[in-house]
C-alpha cells in the first residue's frame, strides 16, 4: 500500500501515464534503431538536478544520451527502441524525484519563439560586425584622413553599412510600416526614419566627396536597438517556456468503456456525449457527466473553493475538473468540449478580457509624444536654416542631424533592460511574469483580492491540536486511513509520519464512500469517518473546521478536527501588502465559517464567502469600474474569470490549468510572500524605468540644441549615443540589487521536511 | 599609404571570420541553454560512458 498523495516540494502531482497510441506522437527518430523523446521536468531547476538526471539516465544500458536543458527545464533522451519504453524513462525520472511529462515543442509555439530569437541574434551579429568595422574606418577619418583616402574610407563604410542596415533594420522597418498602416506612430517610426535618413544622406555626401558621413551612427544605433529588442524577446520567451512547462502534469484523457466492456484511452478533446468513462480513485474528471456506477467523495475545491469533499452517488451530476477521491466511478458523459461547465467559464473569461481597456505600455505612451516632437523639431530646424539664408544642402544636413541625435536609442533600451533584469530577479525566486506589460501593471495596483482555498491556504487539510491525540489512537486511526485517498485520511497519515508512528495493521478494512472506513483490530471494530458513521451527535455550531470521528469498539469516540492550513507567510504577506498602502480583500466560494476563520487568522477585514464564479467576476469588475486597479490572486477554475478581469493577476503553480493560463504572473513554491515580492519588484522596476526615461530625455535636451545649431559632427553623435545607452543599461542593472523574492521562513522549511518524510515513507 | 591596400582586406576578412563563427555557434544550438552551459563547466563528469 503506497501513500495516496504524491507530493514534491509541497505540490501535488499525479504521475504522467503514457498510453499506447498516444506515445507515438512524442517520439522522433534519431538514427537507425534510435528514438528521441523530450520530457518537461519542472523540478529540474538546479545544476544538481542536471548532473543527477544526466548521470542516472546516462548509466541506463539502453539510453544513448540524456541531455538536460536547464533554461527550458527539459530533458532530451536518445534511446534504443527495443530496449526501453518511454514510460520506463518517466518512471525512472519519478524514482529520482522528478515528475516528467513528454513534451512536444510544436504544441507550445516554442519553436516559433526560438526562430524569432535566432533571427534577432543574427541581425544583432550583422549589426555588430558592421558597427565594429565602420567604426574602425570612421576613427581614421576623425583622426585626419583626407581627400582620396577619406573618400575611399567613406565608400568602404557605405559598402559595409548599407547591406547591414538593409538586413539588420528589418525588424524595425516592418514594425514601423505596420504601425503607420494602422494610423498610429510607435517608437519604431522615428528609429526607422533616423537610420534610413542617416544612411541615405551619408551615401549622398560620399557621392559628392563631402567631409561628413554618418554610416557609423546608423549601424551603431541599430546594434544598440537590436540589443534592446533581443532582451525584450528573451524575457517573453523565458516566461512563456516556464509557463508552458507548467501545463498539466496529469494525463489529458480518459479510459472509455466500450459496449463490449473493453477499455481504450481517448484524449479529452475526442470525448463525446454518451460515452461511458472509467474514473479511477485519484483521477480528475475529463468532462461533465452523470455518475452511473459507484459511490465516491468528490473534491470540488478547484471548481467551488469548497474545502470539504462531497459524496456523489449514481445519478449525481459531476463536472470536469473534479477529483474522485475514494472509489472508482463510471461516468456517462453528458457534455464534452464546448458544452461543459468549464467552457461556460472560458466564455466568461474571454468576455472579461474584452472588457479590459487596452493597456498601453509606458514606452508606447511616451512614443506618442516623442515622435511628433522629434519630427516637429527636425522640420523647424530645416525651416530655420532656410530662413537664415543657408542653402538646401546645409539645412537638410542639420535637420537629419537632429533626427539622428534624437533617435531613441536609450529610450529603446531603457524599458527592456530594466524589465529583463527585474523579471530575471523574480524568475530566480520562482515568480514568472508573462510579459513586460504585466510587470508594469503590477506596479500600479491599489487593491489585492485573495481567493481562499489553495491560494491563502494550502488546499490540503491538517490536523488541529495534534498533541491532544494519543499515540495509540493515532496508530489505530492511521491503520484505517492508509487505505483511503480521502484528503482527511492523507492529513492523518502526514501527522502519523511526522510523529514517526507506524500505523497498526487492521484486518477486513473496507471503505464506505460518503460514510468512512471500517476494520477490525485485536477483536475490536474500528470506525473512522463522519460523525453519523461513528454514532456521534452533530455539534451546535459550525466552527468552520472539517472533522473525522474515530471509534474503537464500544469506547467513547474521538473527534479529529482539521483545518485547511494557511500557506507559509500568509499573515505576514497581508500585513506587508497593507503596509504598502494596498487594500486587501478575501473572496471565497467556501462556507462563511471557514472563510471567517481564515480572514481572522491573516488579518483581512473585507471577506466575502459563498461567491460563485460569476459573483467573483462581478466583484472584481465592480471594483475596476469604481476606478480600482485590482490584483486578483487565485488558483481555482472558479477564479479564472476573475483573474482575467483583474487589472493584474497572480496564480500559484499548483493552480488549475485554466487559472494559470488566465493569470499574468505565476509563482512556484508554497509561500504567498511571492505576491508582496512581485508587487515590490514591479514598483521598483517602474521607478528605474522612469529614471531611465528621464536620463534619456535629459540627454536629448542637451544634444538637440547642438544638432539644431549644426554643431553635431559624426564624432559627437557617436560619443553621445554610446554614452547615453551605456548609462541607461548601468542604471537598469540596479534592479538586480534589490532584495526580492519569497524568503524561506522557518515554516516553509519545516513543511519541506515533512513532505520529504512523507515521500520516503511512500 | 600602400599598407592600406592589404590591411583593410585583412581587417574585413578577420571580422568576417568572427561573424561566421558566431552564426555557426548560433546554428549549432549553443545559445539554447545559457543557464545550463554556465553550470556544466563546473561539473566533473568527463569520464567516458563505460
Amino acid at each position: 500500500m503506497t501513500l495516496p498523495c504524491c507530493t514534491i516540494d509541497g505540490e501535488v502531482f499525479q504521475p504522467y501515464r503514457l498510453e499506447g497510441e498516444d506515445a507515438a506522437r512524442w517520439i522522433s527518430t534519431a538514427g537507425p534503431g534510435l528514438s528521441r523523446i523530450e520530457f518537461l521536468v519542472p523540478q529540474a531547476n538546479r545544476p544538481e538536478a542536471m548532473a543527477r538526471i544526466e548521470t542516472d539516465l546516462g548509466a541506463m544500458a539502453s539510453v544513448n544520451s540524456a541531455r538536460v536543458n536547464l533554461t527550458g527545464r527539459r530533458v532530451a533522451v536518445v534511446y534504443r527502441d527495443a530496449a526501453v519504453t518511454p514510460q520506463a524513462l518517466i518512471d525512472r525520472l519519478g524514482i529520482l524525484g522528478y515528475m516528467a511529462r513528454p513534451f512536444d515543442p510544436r504544441e507550445t509555439g516554442l519553436t516559433r519563439d526560438d526562430r524569432e530569437a535566432a533571427a534577432l541574434l543574427r541581425a544583432l551579429a550583422v549589426a555588430g560586425f558592421a558597427a565594429g568595422n565602420v567604426m574602425l574606418l570612421s576613427v581614421s577619418v576623425w583622426s585626419g584622413a583626407e581627400d582620396a583616402t577619406r573618400d575611399l574610407f567613406h565608400w568602404l563604410s557605405a559598402m559595409i553599412a548599407l547591406p547591414a542596415v538593409a538586413y539588420a533594420g528589418r525588424p524595425f522597418f516592418r514594425s514601423a510600416v505596420s504601425a503607420l498602416r494602422l494610423g498610429w506612430v510607435n517608437m519604431d517610426v522615428p528609429i526607422s526614419l533616423g537610420v534610413l535618413l542617416a544612411a541615405l544622406m551619408s551615401l549622398y555626401e560620399t557621392f559628392h566627396g563631402e567631409a561628413h558621413a554618418y554610416f557609423d551612427a546608423a549601424v551603431t544605433l541599430l546594434f544598440f536597438l537590436l540589443a534592446g529588442r533581443y532582451l525584450d524577446h528573451l524575457m517573453r520567451a523565458r516566461a512563456r517556456s516556464a509557463i508552458a512547462q507548467l501545463v498539466s502534469l496529469s494525463s489529458e484523457g480518459a479510459s472509455v468503456i466500450g459496449d463490449d466492456g473493453t477499455r481504450r484511452y481517448v484524449p479529452a478533446r475526442d470525448l463525446k456525449a454518451g460515452m461511458r468513462v472509467a474514473v479511477a480513485a485519484g483521477d480528475r474528471l475529463p468532462a461533465d457527466g452523470i455518475v452511473r456506477e459507484g459511490v465516491s467523495d468528490m473534491d470540488r475545491s478547484l471548481l467551488t473553493g469548497e474545502s470539504a469533499p462531497e459524496t456523489v452517488r449514481p445519478g449525481a451530476t459531476v463536472h470536469a475538473g473534479e477529483l474522485s477521491l475514494t472509489a472508482p466511478l463510471t461516468v456517462e458523459i453528458t457534455a464534452a468540449g464546448n458544452d461543459t461547465f468549464l467552457s461556460e467559464l472560458v466564455r466568461l473569461m474571454s468576455a472579461a478580457e474584452q472588457g479590459q481597456s487596452r493597456y498601453i505600455r509606458i514606452a508606447d505612451r511616451l512614443a506618442r509624444f516623442y515622435s511628433p516632437a522629434v519630427h516637429t523639431l527636425a522640420a523647424a530646424t530645416l525651416a530655420g536654416w532656410l530662413l537664415l539664408g543657408h542653402g538646401w544642402h546645409d539645412a537638410i544636413m542639420a535637420a537629419v542631424a537632429v533626427l539622428i541625435i534624437t533617435c531613441p536609442c536609450a529610450l529603446g533600451l531603457a524599458v527592456p533592460a530594466v524589465q529583463v533584469v527585474a523579471s530575471g530577479r523574480l524568475f530566480r525566486s520562482g515568480i514568472m511574469i508573462k510579459d513586460g506589460a504585466a510587470l508594469e501593471k503590477l506596479s500600479a495596483v491599489d487593491t489585492v483580492i485573495f481567493d481562499k482555498t489553495g491560494t491563502l491556504t494550502r488546499g490540503e487539510p491538517s490536523l488541529v491540536a495534534p498533541p491532544a491525540i494519543s499515540t495509540e489512537t493515532l496508530t489505530l486511526a492511521a491503520g484505517l486511513a492508509q487505505h483511503s485517498r480521502h484528503p482527511l485520511s492523507c492529513a492523518l497519515m502526514r501527522e502519523a509520519v511526522r510523529r514517526h508512528i507506524t500505523p497498526a495493521v487492521p484486518t477486513e478494512v473496507a471503505e464506505h464512500p460518503g460514510l468512512g472506513l471500517s476494520g477490525t483490530f485485536g477483536g475490536e471494530t474500528l470506525r473512522l469517518g463522519s460523525r453519523a458513521w461513528c454514532g456521534v451527535g452533530e455539534p451546535d455550531e459550525d466552527q468552520g473546521l472539517l472533522e473525522f470521528a474515530f471509534r474503537r469498539g464500544a469506547r467513547a469516540p474521538v473527534i479529529f478536527q482539521f483545518e485547511d492550513s494557511l500557506r507559509p507567510d500568509a499573515a505576514a504577506t497581508v500585513t506587508a501588502l497593507s503596509a504598502m498602502g494596498l487594500d486587501v480583500h478575501l473572496l471565497s466560494g467556501d462556507r462563511p465559517a471557514a472563510v471567517a476563520r481564515v480572514a481572522q487568522a491573516v488579518g483581512i477585514e473585507q471577506a466575502v464567502s459563498r461567491a460563485s464564479p460569476q459573483a467573483k467576476l462581478a466583484y472584481v469588475e465592480a471594483l475596476g469600474r469604481a476606478g480600482g486597479r485590482v490584483l486578483m490572486v487565485g488558483d481555482g477554475i472558479n477564479d479564472a474569470p476573475a483573474l482575467a478581469a483583474g487589472y493584474s493577476s497572480m496564480a500559484p503553480a499548483t493552480a488549475s490549468d485554466i487559472g494559470r493560463t488566465a493569470a499574468q504572473t505565476v509563482w512556484m513554491g508554497q509561500s504567498v510572500a511571492a505576491v508582496a515580492a512581485a508587487v515590490t519588484m514591479g514598483r521598483r522596476a517602474q521607478r528605474i524605468a522612469r529614471e531611465n526615461f528621464a536620463l534619456a530625455v535629459g540627454y536629448n535636451v542637451l544634444a538637440v540644441p547642438l544638432a539644431m545649431a549644426g554643431l553635431v559632427s559624426p564624432l559627437v553623435a557617436a560619443i553621445a549615443m554610446s554614452t547615453s545607452s551605456i548609462i541607461v543599461i548601468a542604471n537598469a542593472l540596479r534592479a538586480r540589487l534589490s532584495p526580492a523574492g519569497p524568503v524561506a521562513s522557518p515554516a516553509t522549511r519545516e513543511a519541506g521536511r515533512v513532505d520529504h518524510a512523507v515521500r520516503r515513507a511512500a | 599609404m600602400t599598407g592600406l591596400l592589404y590591411l583593410i582586406p585583412v581587417a574585413l576578412f578577420m571580422g568576417g571570420i568572427g561573424l561566421a563563427a558566431f552564426i555557426w555557434s548560433l546554428k549549432s544550438g549553443q545559445y539554447d541553454d545559457l543557464e545550463g552551459a554556465a553550470w556544466r563547466i563546473l561539473q566533473d563528469d568527463d569520464q567516458p560512458k563505460p
